[in-house]
């Protein structure tokens, strides 16, 4: 091979620039977010459904209601227990998270994730 | 090496066997247990309110008879109120940015293709309302191209699904009443009191009378029949027992623009 020290070295070079976004967060570790509960949702012990499917779930379970709701023209959503729910973000969901800064958005912010849903919908600190 | 290429054609031939089987394998399994696929199967999930307002066709009769400015504005401010609806006008005064879902308009405009050499001096004095009519057949429904425009097949009316319109304008061009407004700004900055029991648009977005779906699912009556002083009434135009049937055999009504055969379910007793 022509040229191998300064080949290795292009390629070296060239590595440590592709990993960069790797050793230049390497130590700085975020923090996994830790959500605020309010005293209404600490009251309630559960939300609609179990934690660990509206913490996986939610947004799927928030586009049907959109589909069910705004095309259907149904509104109440019944729960796995049996429990009515109105099928609507502002007012179902924000009422007990009410705090939308350290619920909804310290997640959101830790994966990087930008819903629309509150370009149109309101939160109750807007209301206020 | 003589069957080098045999070999390696019975090879490939197995590899894309085996792929295409794995990649079913994967596909048929469930992805997740607990996911709202298993949620979506079994009992019926989504309902309406007990208390909701039913009918087969929703239908609006206007008495132009008894409408007055003073009805006409505060049918319009209750309305505008109910669902969000940015004042441009008001706040910037940008005319050709008006949001409207229902506004008073003189009657010789509203019905061009009537004769209107001598018409009484109550319409030439006092402007009518005018709304989106819930056609029967909605010309701004067949050009949507995102169907966020629809309409709902259980009640005829014609409503729109904010999330999925486009802005393409299309159904304002649609629209033979003018009865659809486009948000050319963002609709927060000129919206006096929010009313969080409704959504807002964002910029980009048409907007329209939705006939208050949102009330008649609550069990009460649309926002400009109870700020009508009785002037407005609604109901079944598919139930021959209902108000506005009774009113429809009572007096002579005309629909706008009825030589298009939109059939608007808006009638207005002269």
């Amino acid at each position: 091979m022509y040229d191998k020290p300064k080949i290795v070295t292009g390629l070296v070079i060239f590595f440590v620039i592709l990993a960069f976004p790797f050793w230049y967060n390497m130590g700085a570790k975020t923090p996994l977010p830790e959500l605020e509960l309010t005293e209404k949702a600490k009251e309630a012990e559960k939300c609609i459904e179990d934690t660990d499917f509206m913490t996986r779930e939610h947004m799927q379970l928030l586009n049907e209601w959109r589909d069910a709701v705004a095309r259907d023209g149904n509104r109440i959503y019944v729960a796995n227990d049996g429990e009515e729910h109105v099928a609507s973000l502002t007012s179902t969901c924000m009422d007990c998270h009410s705090n939308k800064a350290d619920f909804c958005d310290r997640c959101h912010d830790y994966v990087s994730v930008d819903p629309y849903c509150w370009d149109c919908h309101t939160y109750p600190e807007e209301n206020n | 090496m003589e069957n080098s290429r045999r070999k390696f054609l019975k090879t490939a031939g197995y590899s894309v066997l085996g792929v295409a089987a794995g990649s079913m394998l994967i596909g048929i399994t469930p992805r997740s247990s607990t996911g709202a696929a298993e949620q979506a199967s079994g009992n019926p999930e989504y309902k309406s309110r007990d208390e909701a307002l039913k009918a087969e066709r929703w239908g609006l009769v206007i008495d132009t008879r008894k409408i007055t400015a003073r009805i006409n504005r505060n049918m319009q401010r209750a309305c505008h109120r109910e669902h969000n609806v940015p004042d441009f006008v008001g706040k910037f005064g940008a005319k050709n940015h008006e949001i409207k879902w229902i506004w008073p308009t003189p009657f010789k405009n509203a019905f061009i293709e009537q004769d209107l050499q001598y018409i009484s001096d109550h319409l030439k004095r006092t402007e009518i309302p005018v709304l989106c009519n819930h056609c029967n057949h909605p010309p701004c429904v067949r050009v949507c191209p995102t169907r966020a425009t629809f309409k709902r097949e259980s009640d005829g009316l014609v409503l729109m699904d904010y999330h999925r319109c486009i802005g393409c304008r299309f159904c304002m061009a649609g629209c033979p009443y003018g009865a659809r407004s486009f948000n050319y700004r963002d609709p927060r900055e000129a919206i006096e009191e929010l009313n969080p029991d409704f959504t807002l648009r964002t910029k980009g977005v048409v907007e329209k009378c939705n006939f208050c779906a949102e009330r008649l699912a609550r069990g009460e009556a649309p926002a400009c029949v109870e700020a009508s002083n009785g002037a407005l009434t609604f109901g079944d135009l598919e139930d021959s027992s209902s108000d506005i049937r009774k009113l429809l055999a009572e007096y002579h009504a005309i629909t706008r623009k009825a030589e298009l055969g939109t059939l608007p379910s808006v009638f207005y007793i002269i």
